[in-house]
């Protein structure tokens, strides 16, 4: 079959399995008188619309910051207000000021899920298909299937289009950033993700690396000459994006406070839920939470992330290469997961999402849609197992670890997948003993954490164990 | 030996997989009356004792299928009742709960093992394709046209049947035929006819193939009968297995002298010439003839205006359509259509079979001819030329040619079937993907001699998409949606028959001019 045939499937398999999935239920459906994430971007749609901008993230008699307040940065109540505009067209009872809140209807449903695949043709699709073609690795069948892999990924899926988010949109910036990076385009990709940052914060986790790259970037060519000129540029293209975004913010330091005030929610507390992460782990044996004061919690997290970043990022700095840079979002993503503050289940996806382009298989992710859950995962395992077995690949080399290591990784792996599987299966089957009625959630949490932190250890020691001599890059840019 | 063995049928199971898993995420898509159809039938089988299932008339989906299909409704029942106890009670019309869905779902999605078991043994019997990579083999080819199906997928699994199951039984007999266990395929076939009568279309390519292939044992040296190797032994067993077959299943209603009752159910002939969605056939094509000629006749002052019947000049598809220009069809005129258009293929295997693969050829004119010409002919029965079609085009160009203008027309004819919003990008997508998996596979497969269709057909082809959306998004927007709500569906029709007209056509010179096996006498 011809590559563009094989990509065109790869295309569909992946749009056919996001709509079927959307059919299921979604975040909070019929639960008043919050429900959920679906009726926040509502919400949003609503806000956007109605308010001038310079309310949207103040309290104020007609947007009570109580009832899903606007918490992403603004890119994201711009894209609200867009489909707003959108949905006034379609019928005006979804985005009326305060008598549309809880409206659900399937019509309204099935625009709501149009707006995700909107968004996903016309921005992930693109950004994951010249991701696959040009940054990575292997013959054309073997880019192909790396895409179908990551198309298919389940747990952008069910977030998305089963759960109810706009992910998707700050994930294919970022990975348009990484594109426009790897090919050499570095002032796109600088753009790309300074709006994948003003979509949404917590691609604050890919910061450093992006930043490094650059930076390390600029001094290769020489801070005296060519490489000011690009780190000029660079700066520019970054400001001025920022700028664009925040123009009706800027008027006033009160308003660009406010945002930031709801951006980064210090006053919730060093972790909500269950969460795979450092803290919630560490809460089992020692109750942290209650024990540090919120400015210690704010340090110690700030400092342990800091420092759990550094040695990634120096070694970046001083080795721009594409493979470095891949490692560093990996790690980078991984460290602001395991310590940082107030961090969401969902945040999971950024790691893994970089993880994915090494074709390792991600981890278990909890959501409240079971049977799309069991389905898509059961599959992604199944087609990712498959095509890896199948397909040609030199990990060995990449890896550097010698084939030793890479067994255990795969026995580790396959024991990891058993333990999962039985978990998700006893947390739906059985029922926890009453003294501990969070059990099965915490012990995901913590297993994932361990994993998690596994994962943080092996990629840092690969990143840092690349010998500075070029050995067999393929890429250089 | 095991390792190279599963290795080698890898692609087949990972195949079979990702199908069924999609089938999994179309569990909560939309479902049509045939859910509530195949419910009652549980209800009734299980509620009930074996003399009232024929007569039972609670709900107004009476079992219509034979004996077997009923048992099949009663086994699935025992296992039904551990998921909704409420479903399996007739009065409960209409009930829908999630356990109830889920399970009838589920049930349909496993009863499917058949058919991926079938499609296994018929992948068996392609030519072997050493050298080439997996994509480019005939085997996988078949594999992914066969178990990615787009008619089968949103028939079985979104609009709700269990055709699958059915036509893994047919395709197990195909395959039986084709490795030359007649015995066994022939069983296959009485047993699935008395599962959906529906396949009587394609009994005459039994008959006439067990006939002149199994039955009589040698040909002579140019490929003709020889009378004298007629094996009455043959003949018996065959009687035996079909009659036996029969019994069992119609037996317990002949002795409770339910017979006539039952008949009448299975072929309920007080229905019109067409549904109530003209399946592309030549009917439509009259239909709209016949219109064409009365509008044409008034406007010319031909004919007198008040001869019709109101309905016949606004109405748009009623089942009983009274003709007002060309003479009106009775069910007696589409039986003697239906067997004087598949007479020749039949004739043609009797004095010249090529195997199995004329066999093969004949059941999809049979089918096909049925199809065209038949009396209330559903637009989902063209699978039952799709599916059997397929094996023949990943081995012939010719027939990879038909199968394609019949597989995007046939399955561009069952788009009416879903016709919610929510489904409307399900079925585009995967329209999609089986088109352009079938072009380009089947393109590159015979790639040596050619491109493999030319531009007339190329052309009509790609019309499908312009039809596509004025049917869909262009007319409702007008004011006609509202006075003339069916042109749409005529549309689809009209066009998709003369696709489905046009393959028919081109197997039939195909099947006329196609050399015979000449030269060895085969012994069977």
């Amino acid at each position: 079959m011809e590559n563009w045939s094989l990509v065109s499937v790869c295309v569909l398999l992946g749009l056919t399995t996001r709509w079927a999935v959307s059919f299921s239920s979604y975040s909070g459906a019929g639960k008043p008188p919050m429900f959920g994430d679906y009726e926040a971007q509502r919400h949003w749609q609503e806000v956007t619309y109605n308010l001038p901008v310079q309310e949207w993230y103040f309290n104020t008699t007609d947007n009570d910051l109580g009832y899903w307040g606007l918490d992403y940065p603004p890119l994201t109540a711009y894209h609200s207000l867009l489909c707003g505009h959108v949905a006034k067209l379609i019928n005006p009872a979804w985005v009326e000021l305060r008598t549309s809140r809880g409206f659900e209807s399937a019509a309204h449903k099935l625009f709501m899920r149009t707006t995700v695949l909107f968004a996903d043709i016309l921005i992930y699709f693109p950004a994951v298909i010249l991701y696959c073609i040009y940054l990575s690795d292997g013959s054309s069948k073997r880019k192909v299937a790396t895409a179908l892999c990551i198309l298919l990924y389940p747990g952008l899926i069910l977030i998305d289009y089963g759960h109810f988010q706009y992910n998707s949109v700050s994930l294919a910036l970022t990975l348009w950033g990484i594109v426009g990076l790897g090919l050499g385009w570095n002032l796109l990709g600088a753009l790309a993700f300074s709006l994948a940052l003003n979509y949404k914060q917590m691609e604050l986790y890919h910061s450093l690396p992006f930043f490094c790259f650059l930076l390390g970037k600029c001094i290769k060519q020489g801070l005296m000459g060519r490489g000011l000129l690009l780190l000029v540029k660079i700066s520019l293209t970054v400001l001025v994006t920022f700028a664009l975004c925040w123009w009706p913010f800027l008027s006033d330091p009160q308003l660009i406070l406010q945002v930031l005030h709801r951006l980064f929610p210090v006053d919730r507390g060093l972790f909500e839920d269950k969460v795979a992460n450092t803290w919630c782990s560490l809460n089992v044996l020692i109750k942290i939470k209650t024990l540090l004061s919120r400015d210690t919690q704010l340090l110690l997290s700030f400092a342990l992330t800091l420092l759990s970043i550094l040695p990634s990022s120096i070694k970046l700095l001083t080795k721009p290469t594409l493979w470095q840079f891949k490692l560093a979002l990996v790690n980078s993503s991984l460290a602001f997961f395991l310590f940082s503050f107030q961090v969401h289940e969902k945040s999971i996806l950024l790691p893994l999402l970089s993880v994915l382009s090494y074709s390792m298989l991600p981890l278990l992710l909890k959501d409240g849609l079971l049977l799309p859950y069991t389905v898509t995962s059961l599959a992604f395992l199944y087609l990712g197992v498959y095509l890896l077995s199948a397909l040609d690949r030199s990990p060995e080399e990449e890896l550097r670890l010698g084939s030793c290591a890479l067994h255990l990784v795969f026995l580790q792996f396959t024991v990891s997948l058993v333990a999962m599987a039985g978990l998700s299966f006893t947390s739906v089957v059985l029922e926890p003993p009453a003294r501990l009625p969070d059990l099965f959630p915490v012990l995901v949490s913590v297993f994932s954490f361990l994993h998690f932190l596994a994962m943080l250890l092996y990629f840092n020691l690969v990143q840092l164990t690349e010998p500075s001599s070029k050995k067999s890059q393929k890429k250089t840019n | 030996m095991a390792a190279p063995m599963i290795a080698e049928w890898s692609w087949f199971v990972a195949l079979a997989f990702g199908v069924s898993f999609i089938k999994c995420l179309l569990i909560n898509a939309y479902h049509s009356t045939d859910f509530e159809v195949h419910r009652n039938w549980l209800a009734v089988t299980h509620s009930l004792p074996v003399s009232q299932w024929y007569y039972e008339s609670t709900s107004e989906w009476t079992l219509d299928y034979p004996p077997f299909f009923a048992w099949f409704e009663y086994g699935l029942s025992h296992v039904a009742k551990y998921f909704d106890k409420e479903m399996l009670v007739v009065q409960n019309l209409n009930y829908a709960s999630p356990a109830t869905v889920l399970f009838q779902r589920l049930s349909v999605i496993f009863t499917d093992l058949v058919f991926i078991y079938a499609v296994k043994e018929c992948c068996k019997c392609c030519r072997e394709d050493k050298g080439k990579d997996l994509l480019g083999k005939s085997s996988f080819i078949l594999a992914t046209l066969l178990l990615w199906n787009f008619g089968l997928l949103i028939v079985d699994h979104i609009h709700f049947q269990y055709n699958g199951f059915l036509f893994g039984v047919l395709l197990l007999s195909v395959a039986r035929h084709f490795q030359k266990r007649h015995l066994e395929g022939a069983l296959l076939f009485a047993v699935l006819l008395n599962l959906k009568h529906i396949y009587l279309y394609v009994s005459p390519a039994y008959g006439i193939f067990l006939l002149r292939c199994f039955c009589f044992t040698q040909n002579n040296a140019d490929g003709s009968l020889q009378w004298r190797s007629f094996s009455p032994l043959r003949l018996v067993a065959l009687g035996l297995i079909v009659l036996s077959t029969f019994a069992v299943s119609f037996g317990p209603f002949i002795v409770k002298g339910q017979l006539q009752q039952v008949i009448s159910r299975l072929f309920p002939f007080k229905r019109g010439l067409c549904h109530a969605y003209w399946a592309p056939n030549i009917w439509a094509l009259y239909n709209i003839a016949d219109k064409a000629l009365s509008i044409l006749g008034v406007k010319l002052k031909l004919l007198d205006m008040s001869k019709f019947s109101k309905a016949s000049m606004t109405g748009g598809l009623v089942q009983e359509f009274q003709h007002s220009v060309l003479p009106s069809v009775s069910p007696l005129i589409t039986l003697i259509c239906t067997l004087l258009s598949i007479l020749p293929a039949v004739f043609s295997i009797w004095r010249r079979p090529n195997g199995a693969r004329g066999f093969l050829r004949c059941m999809v004119i049979c089918a096909l001819g049925s199809f065209l010409f038949g009396w209330h002919v559903h637009e989902k029965a063209i699978l039952m030329a799709i599916l059997p079609l397929s094996l023949l085009a990943v081995e012939s160009k010719e027939d990879a040619r038909t199968f394609l203008i019949l597989s995007t027309t046939g399955h561009f004819s069952l788009f009416p079937l879903l016709f919610t919003a929510q489904e409307l990008p399900i079925k585009i997508l995967l329209m999609l993907l089986f088109t352009i998996f079938s072009f380009s596979s089947l393109t590159k497969l015979f790639s040596k001699s050619g491109p493999l269709l030319n531009s007339v057909e190329v052309a009509y082809l790609l019309g499908l998409v312009p039809l596509e959306l004025i049917c869909e998004f262009v007319y409702p927007l007008t004011s006609w949606q509202h006075t003339l709500p069916f042109i749409p569906l005529l549309l689809t029709s009209v066009y998709c028959a003369l696709g489905v007209l046009y393959s028919f056509i081109r197997l039939y010179l195909s099947v006329l001019t196609a050399p015979s096996t000449t030269g060895k006498a085969k012994s069977q």
